[in-house]
């Protein structure tokens, strides 16, 4: 029949008419080639809120995480791609708009990004949309077409036709995909079919951020944009007494000295201009509670808080009544300083204050919040209020702020100016300006028993709350503990009989915040370090210890013997010693040897081996790129860094006092992804947690020398025993 | 009224000389590719060339530049093999510094063109946040190969 009725469309339809109705619409004319009659596009086809079809095929994502490293611009666009079927070079990324569609699907009414959640939180979700949007184009083209949906494919953009000779663009079906209803559900792909997770692609951002042309925050443009920087209170806590901004006016080019809310804003016509001007500033502050700040006695509150009871966090058996009846224990102090995220990108943000409206441009991990706070700022609806997300030149936790304070000074700044205003924080505003990792005091005691296993495990957390009186406490702390101290020890993955885990909240004052790994950066330390110190005692191997003791945890136990196969453990590099850490945080488990020379009291990491258990993979190369990072990221504090306090005021100011490892201290690094078919866990983080305890393991191992403090410090020695008053002293077998 | 040859191209700008070249590029030019990150000349962030020198451009006062070459990461050709190594080897993270790393890197490379490691670790001091150094090493390795085969560096 096919070949009798080589008919147009047209033709059948006049067919049909002369025929007479009725009879002839029963008829099933397979093949017929009528012309397809496809509706045009009268925009573009947006099945969702993150994909955005247009008539020329090109492929828009709404990527609703923020870019700061990490490769969310790649790594989501890959998990819609598995199910869209879309042609991957026509891909463009956006930064989505606040809205509700983009709210964290985790954490309530919140568009943001942290926690190592970006994939972990949309790996359904968007890989859901991408499906959506294909079933919705066949749909349209199967329409078109008269055939059943199901007997149609798709590939690289198109969908193709049951007998394969034809095909439609998406583009060319926008117009019809975009009349259709969404499905109500639709079936995704088995990890066995994926094409595109789970495998190496190529970064989408990279050849932005190569040519120069990536817009970070810092380098929006806008007519008319005025720069401020901001002299801030030399005290946290400082008020403002008095200022004179007629010497800093007198600087070419300052327009205007504003009072905000975080101190005196200069608004100059350029960032130099600016800088002189709040250089020459007179400003007086009355200096607030905190005006005595002293890190060495901070450090004495500290181990006095300790020195009573706490919290109780987490508690099995009764580790007190074990350790009292232990035939061999040991107790130690461990500490940890205040830690500044130093992105390369110092904060800034750009800020347009109307009459009817207020546009931002900002590198922020916290839309919702920033938004929010602009409207309040500007006395107007939230709706007014316009906020667009730029590259980030780093996050690491600091730009995902409970107050929006960068972005508030900044719209308080344009309000006051009538104008656009870029408020740019100078790298000392950085380091000094607060939002610090906490400080940490942690007094542990363990006991072994006779068969030389785990008995007891006591710990007393002295830390500051990071979520007290910002929005996430609701969510993140419980009968007055904060979970960001207590995470990554209540839930200890060593088998204990008798846990407690106490916690002492250490007063408010110095800001505080998140700092890449949260309260796994020192509760890992301090977990990892300690039963470093149990094995020692216990006359066992660190690795064989940690793995009787793992017994409930196959998959960290799986982790530890792929990395000790491919870091040799036990047969270091002549003249070197290794130390072992592992720790699961953020869904992920990470474990790391780390390979170091100690000489002239100098720690050297020579060489770290990482293995990841992360689930089921999205984008290989920047999970070894997220460990490499991270490893950097945790050995610059882990042998450099502190924030310390001298008279209110913080003592470092930038790079020279708060260093940063350059390419010739960076170790060798070798990542080993243990294949998975788990669900996806985090990525940013945690590597981060590991490489402080495996380092100070090596310098155990290399010398003899439990560090304790960090950063770990083996010059003057003094320093050492300092860090362990109470004993640290370990009973040898 | 002070002259700049930047990426080949005068400009007149009207600054007071001892503003740093880094905000006369970056406020003046809208050359925003050269960052500003530390601004005691620590980190690196803001490395242009000068007569094909690598120099941190916020301790250059923009009177020392004049009368000379001035290269922007804007003014690196696309098809340069610096940038193709840092795109073949995935380099990128955050991406603030690589502008930075990239001018500093395409000037080692100019004298140093067998980038031996020790070459590198002297060499390339700035800071990477993101800790994307052994792709900076790889990447260089990389471009010094392509250019030794007839590449430009």
């Amino acid at each position: 029949m096919s070949q009798i009725f080589n008919c147009s469309r047209r033709d059948f339809c006049k067919t049909s008419a002369l025929l007479g109705t009725g009879l002839v619409l029963g008829f099933y004319l397979p093949g017929c080639q009528k012309k397809e009659v496809i509706p045009p596009a009268s925009g573009p086809f947006k099945p969702n809120a993150f994909i955005q079809i247009a008539p020329d095929d090109t492929v828009t994502f709404f990527i609703n995480k923020s870019e700061m490293g990490q490769g969310v611009y790649t790594s989501l666009p890959m998990l819609i791609a598995e199910e869209l079927e879309v042609d991957w070079k026509k891909i463009k990324i956006e930064a989505a708009p606040v809205a509700p569609e983009y709210n964290h699907t985790q954490w309530g009414n919140l568009q943001g990004t942290g926690g190592s959640t970006s994939i972990r939180s949309t790996f359904d979700q968007l890989r859901t949309a991408g499906a959506s949007g294909r079933v919705m184009l066949i749909q349209a083209a199967a329409q078109i077409w008269e055939v059943p949906p199901a007997s149609c494919k798709v590939e690289g953009g198109k969908v193709i036709h049951p007998k394969g000779e034809k095909n439609l663009s998406y583009g060319t079906l926008a117009g019809a995909a975009a009349k259709l209803q969404p499905p109500k559900e639709v079936p995704l792909k088995p990890a066995a079919s994926f094409k595109i997770i789970g495998k190496p692609r190529a970064r989408l951002d990279t050849p932005a951020k190569v040519n120069g042309t990536a817009e970070f925050g810092i380098d929006v443009k806008r007519p008319n944009l005025l720069t401020a920087v901001i002299a801030r209170p030399p005290v946290f806590g400082a008020t403002l007494k008095e200022f004179n901004g007629e010497a800093a006016k007198a600087v070419p080019g300052v327009k205007e000295v504003v009072q905000v809310d975080s101190g005196v804003a200069v608004v100059a016509e350029s960032f130099w201009a600016a800088k002189l001007g709040r250089d020459v500033l007179e400003i007086k502050w009355d200096d607030g509670p905190l005006a005595k700040l002293d890190s060495a006695t901070q450090g004495k509150e500290y181990a006095a808080l300790a020195q009573k009871p706490g919290l109780v966090a987490a508690n099995r058996g009764d580790a007190a009544a074990a350790l009292a009846g232990a035939a061999k224990k040991i107790e130690a102090v461990y500490e940890m300083p205040y830690l500044a995220h130093a992105p390369m990108e110092p904060l800034n943000c750009v800020a347009d204050v109307r009459a009817d409206g207020c546009e931002i441009w900002v590198g922020t991990q916290m839309q919702t919040l920033d938004r929010n706070a602009a409207a309040e700022v500007c006395g107007l609806s939230q709706e007014k209020v316009k906020l667009h997300t730029t590259f980030l030149g780093g996050g690491f936790g600091r730009r995902a702020v409970g107050d929006s304070h960068f972005v508030r000074e900044a719209v308080q700044v344009s309000k006051a100016m009538q104008a656009p205003v870029k408020v740019v924080w100078t790298r000392e505003d950085d380091i000094r300006g607060g939002y610090y990792r906490p400080r940490a005091y942690h007094a542990v005691r363990g006991a072994l028993g006779e068969d030389n296993l785990l008995a007891a495990w006591e710990q007393r957390i002295v830390c500051q709350s990071i979520v007290k009186g910002t929005p996430f406490e609701e969510a993140l702390m419980k009968e007055g503990i904060d979970h960001t101290s207590v995470e990554g020890i209540i839930d200890l993955s060593y088998a204990v009989p008798n846990l407690q885990v106490e916690y002492q909240m250490a007063p408010a004052g110095v800001p505080v915040l998140w700092w890449r790994s949260v309260g796994h950066s020192f509760t890992a330390f301090v977990k990892e370090c300690f039963v470093d110190e149990l094995a020692n005692a216990a006359g066992q191997d660190p690795l064989a210890f940690r793995k009787q003791l793992l017994v409930e945890h196959p998959r960290q136990v799986a982790l530890l013997d792929l990395l000790a196969e491919k870091a040799g453990w036990g047969k270091p590099e002549q003249g070197r010693a290794q130390g072992l850490a592992i720790h699961e945080s953020f869904g992920s488990i990470v474990a790391q040897v780390a390979e170091v020379t100690v000489e002239d009291n100098k720690i050297k990491v020579q060489r770290v081996v990482c293995a990841v258990d992360c689930g089921q993979t999205v984008n290989p190369d920047t999970i070894v790129a997220q460990m490499q990072s991270a490893i950097y990221f945790g050995m610059a504090a882990a042998l450099h860094d502190a924030i310390t306090f001298k008279n209110g005021r913080v003592e470092q100011s930038n790079f020279h006092d708060y260093p940063m490892p350059r390419l010739a201290e960076m170790p060798v690094v070798e990542v080993h992804i243990m294949p998975s078919k788990e669900k996806p866990g985090g990525i940013g983080e945690p590597g981060v947690p590991p490489i402080a305890p495996a380092i100070a393991n090596a310098v155990f191992a290399a010398n003899k020398m439990r560090l304790r403090t960090l950063p770990l410090t083996l010059a003057p020695p003094a320093k050492t025993p300092a860090a362990a008053p109470k004993g640290g002293k370990k009973k040898k077998k | 009224m002070i002259t700049l040859n930047v990426n080949e191209k005068n400009f007149e700008v009207d600054v007071a000389p001892d503003t740093p070249l880094l905000w006369v590029l970056r406020d003046q030019l809208q050359l925003t590719g050269t960052k500003y990150s530390c601004g005691i000349g620590e980190c690196g962030a803001c490395t242009v060339h000068i007569d094909n020198e690598a120099v941190r451009s916020c301790q250059v006062p923009v009177q020392e530049a004049v009368d000379k070459k001035i290269t922007t990461i804007e003014g690196l050709p696309e098809n340069h093999p610096v940038k193709a190594a840092w795109v073949a080897e995935e380099v990128v993270q955050c991406g603030y510094c690589q502008p930075g790393q990239i001018m500093q890197a395409t000037a080692f490379l100019a004298k140093f063109p067998e980038a031996l490691d020790a070459d590198i670790d002297r060499e390339m001091t700035g800071i990477c946040r993101c800790g994307t150094y052994p792709r900076i090493r790889t990447a260089i390795h990389r471009a010094a190969k392509a250019s030794a085969k007839g590449g430009k560096p």
